[in-house]
């Protein structure tokens, strides 16, 4: 084990953190929900096909949904008891979408498909993927794409490093936090199997500094695991940007366009390998994860073990509910998460908190002209002009602006957060994206 | 339970840091009280009622030309004070009325609003009145009284530092030399006592403000020290060159508009570049046109005209000049 430096990106802001809320709290395991909805999308791609009907009994960890093609991968139970609906419910992706709901018979059972290997250590890297592709593995920092896919670099791709993501540079969050602090075995066991999966030796975890424990504690754990390197990260948003971090620990830019891969490297993060350890060695697949639930308007925020497909309702009553008229929930961080329209969301793999702000501090801001302080160009990370992205937008010069960088960008929202003429640069570069992508489709 | 019809739905990032346009200008106005404030205290009265003057009618003129074109009335975010406030310390102090309040009318009608308002404007409103009251009025525009604390009671228009040597070595004599003209010592000059524009002289008073701007991260330090820098170099060199013709480059850096003009006129974010790379050179361009137009034009100042001329080609500079993109430099791999 080695203790390093990461080497810092360029651009990035300082929001204020927010993680004093739930920092210190350590993971609470909610209790099994009477009921689960398991949306049949909770990744990037295809979703997965239902395998289930209403009346069907299903056992914990069993597959109810399989997935539809390369880029998909299957949903699990995550309780045990009988499937009353196949039906569209509300998604925090912010629509209704197919999904598949579960009341518990209260029993909590295994499938019989879930169990312990005792030879996992000897997995062939194709196994391993295969598990991990099985166990419904998905991005866990947000994102949500297939891990199996990430893992299956093509033949001409040489990968020579494994980079964890431990920054969590979302402000708020503290649910990777907690478990680096509360698990380091879990995420070193998993990330070792990643790289075994990949057949390489050098592993890097990336911590921000403003989890000096959580650095210490890993660097602890990890003394006598070979290859791994430590890496604290300096504060900055978004450090956990997967080309950030690659940049700030391995000094090396994924080519625009590009994917790790094709530097060599490969990102997860560590809530994700924790959960592959789980997935190889116990047979468990991707059921539950911990969310951070925060934010000024919950009496006590913390930090929760929860089933996937647990309603946020139950996260709200383990937080103590209200202290005040909620006037935004938010999936996600504040900087790059979504705001939900209920508050009954179903729990899926990529929500790594719910945040709720009272009535008092939504704020509604008022775009002016771009006054041209060049703010935004100086904190973006992509080294983009976000200014000229937001104006090409605004007149729908989508030409000009995909010319200018406008699909490199990573939506990280510094640019919007600077912006003193409050300009929604962020909204406006979705605008035109959307835009470029459907006439891409369409020439495809 | 909370309602959910209350919910606010919106695009990402949910928080914002605190910045607005109002605060920069103001932050930017509070900046040039010390030098506004040395410019009273040099020159009496009309120096205050010059200011006030200005700002009034910039506001007015502002709300007026608003409330014309249809668009949002925002006299109160702080632009207009700015610009007049800017305007008035580009002034001499004895400007009459009228002066004041045509340069208000330059500035915001033609200046800022028929370009399109805040933030559509190529050139820095407060420098076209200026320069179009410099070529106008270039009688009123060029008589500087002196401060208060070398002419007693009654003000005696004096000639600036720079207006002299231009005088010295447009004087057609066999042998110039700017040496032995009287100059007002290297303190006087920054605390700001000879003649000249109401707001300019004061450099300490200035360099207060400047430093404000900095610690606020208003500005950058980009165009100020690439501004000065290249005036310091430049001069530098010319000195060197000859010392009978060529003022030093202290001199240069601490008389007429200078620091003002790098602090405050050439960091103006509309009409100034939005890369750091693209300031530096904005900056060096300022610095560099204002010595040339010093040492070899018609005018003893240059500043305005150099800003002005630079601003000119800020949108050239924002066209070619643009940040390396992440993944571009090492791309291809
Ligand atoms: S343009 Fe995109 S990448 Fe750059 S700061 Fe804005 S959101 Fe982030
Ligand atoms: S931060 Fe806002 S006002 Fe400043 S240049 Fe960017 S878009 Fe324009």
């Amino acid at each position: 084990m080695q203790l390093i430096k990461g080497k810092g990106f360029r651009g990035g802001v300082h929001p204020p953190d927010g993680k004093e809320l739930s920092r210190a709290k350590a993971v609470v395991t909610l209790p099994v929900p009477e009921k689960v909805i398991i949306p049949l999308s909770q990744h990037i791609g295809s979703p997965a096909e239902s395998l289930v009907k209403v009346g069907d009994i299903v056992k914990k960890g069993q597959k109810i949904g399989e997935a539809k093609g390369f880029v998909s991968v299957p949903v699990h139970a995550s309780i045990s008891g009988k499937v009353t609906a196949v039906a569209n419910f509300p998604h925090p992706a912010g629509k209704s979408l197919p999904a598949i709901q579960i009341e518990s018979d209260g029993l909590d059972e295994w499938a019989e498909t879930v169990k312990e290997n005792p030879n996992y250590k000897n997995l062939s890297p194709d196994k391993i993927k295969s598990i991990i592709q099985d166990a419904g593995m998905v991005g866990m920092g947000g994102a949500a794409f297939p891990t199996h896919v990430k893992l299956s670099p093509p033949a001409n791709k040489k990968i020579d490093t494994l980079i964890i993501n431990g920054a969590e540079c979302e402000p708020y969050l503290t649910a990777d936090h907690r478990l680096m602090l509360e698990e380091p075995t879990k995420v070193l066991e998993g990330a070792v199997i990643v790289a075994k999966a990949l057949s390489i030796k050098d592993i890097f975890i990336g911590i921000e500094d403003n989890k000096p424990d959580a650095i210490k504690v890993l660097a602890d754990a990890a003394r006598s695991y070979e290859g791994v390197k430590i890496v604290s990260l300096k504060v900055m948003y978004p450090q956990g940007g997967e080309k950030q971090l690659i940049n700030a620990v391995t000094g090396k830019e994924v080519p625009s366009g590009g994917l790790p891969m094709d530097v060599g490297i490969i990102v997860q993060n560590v809530a994700t390998v924790a959960a592959i350890y789980d997935a190889v060695r116990f047979g468990i697949p991707l059921i539950e994860r911990i969310v951070t639930v925060t934010g000024s308007g919950v009496k006590e925020p913390g930090n929760f073990r929860v089933r996937i497909g647990t309603s946020s309702l139950k996260l709200i009553e383990a937080a103590h509910g209200f202290k005040t008229e909620i006037g935004k929930v938010i999936s996600g961080g504040p900087m790059m998460g979504m705001t939900q329209y209920t508050l009954d969301v179903p729990v899926v793999k990529g929500m790594s908190g719910l945040l709720f702000f009272p009535q008092s501090e939504v704020k509604s801001y008022t775009p002016e002209a771009c006054i041209r302080c060049g703010r935004c160009v100086a904190v973006c990370p992509m080294g983009l002009l976000p200014n000229m992205l937001g104006i090409y937008a605004e007149l729908e010069r989508f030409e000009d602006a995909e010319k200018i960088g406008l699909m490199d960008c990573m939506e990280c929202g510094s640019c919007s957060y600077v912006c003193p003429s409050r300009r929604p640069l962020v909204h406006l570069i979705r605008y035109a994206k959307t835009d470029v992508i459907s006439k891409r489709k369409k020439a495809a | 339970m909370s309602d959910e019809r209350l919910l606010t739905l919106s695009s990402s990032p949910h928080i914002r840091d605190g910045s607005s346009v109002p605060k920069v200008m103001h932050t930017v106005v509070l900046a040039l009280v010390p030098g506004a404030a040395m410019g009273v205290y040099l020159f009496g009265m009309p120096a205050l009622v010059t200011i006030l003057l200005a700002i009034a009618s910039c506001m007015g003129l502002e709300a007026w030309m608003q409330w014309l074109t249809g668009r949002k009335i925002t006299v109160f975010d702080g632009s207009a004070i700015l610009t007049g406030l800017l305007l008035a310390m580009n002034l001499p102090s004895s400007a009459p009325w009228w002066l004041t309040i045509i340069g208000s009318l330059v500035a915001i009608v033609i200046g800022k609003h028929l370009y399109g308002g805040l933030g559509q404007n190529i050139f820095n409103p407060a420098l076209v009145a200026r320069v179009f009251l410099l070529i106008s009025w270039p009688v009123q525009m060029t008589s500087f009284p002196s401060p208060k604390a070398l002419a007693g009671a009654d003000a005696v228009s004096s000639a600036t530092p720079l207006t002299a040597i231009k005088m010295e070595l447009m004087s057609h004599k066999a042998n110039i030399d700017i040496t032995q003209l009287p100059q007002p010592s290297t303190f006087d000059l920054i605390l700001g006592v000879h003649g000249g524009s109401l707001g300019e002289v004061s450099i300490i008073a200035l360099l207060i403000g400047g430093l404000y701007l900095l610690y606020k991260k208003i500005i950058t330090w980009h165009i100020p020290v690439s501004f000065i820098g290249t005036a310091l170099v430049f001069s530098a060199i010319m000195w060197l060159v000859d010392p009978m013709k060529y003022a030093n480059p202290i001199f240069h850096v601490l008389t007429g508009g200078l620091i003002l003009g790098a602090f405050f006129m050439a960091t103006d974010y509309v009409t100034s570049p939005v890369t750091n790379k693209g300031m530096l050179i904005f900056g060096a361009g300022c610095g560099f046109l204002t010595i040339l137009i010093r040492l070899f034009g018609g005018y003893p100042e240059g500043v305005s005209f150099a800003i002005l001329l630079m601003n000119l080609a800020t949108p050239l500079i924002d066209k070619l000049v643009t940040p390396s993109k992440y993944g571009e430099v090492k791309g291809n791999g």
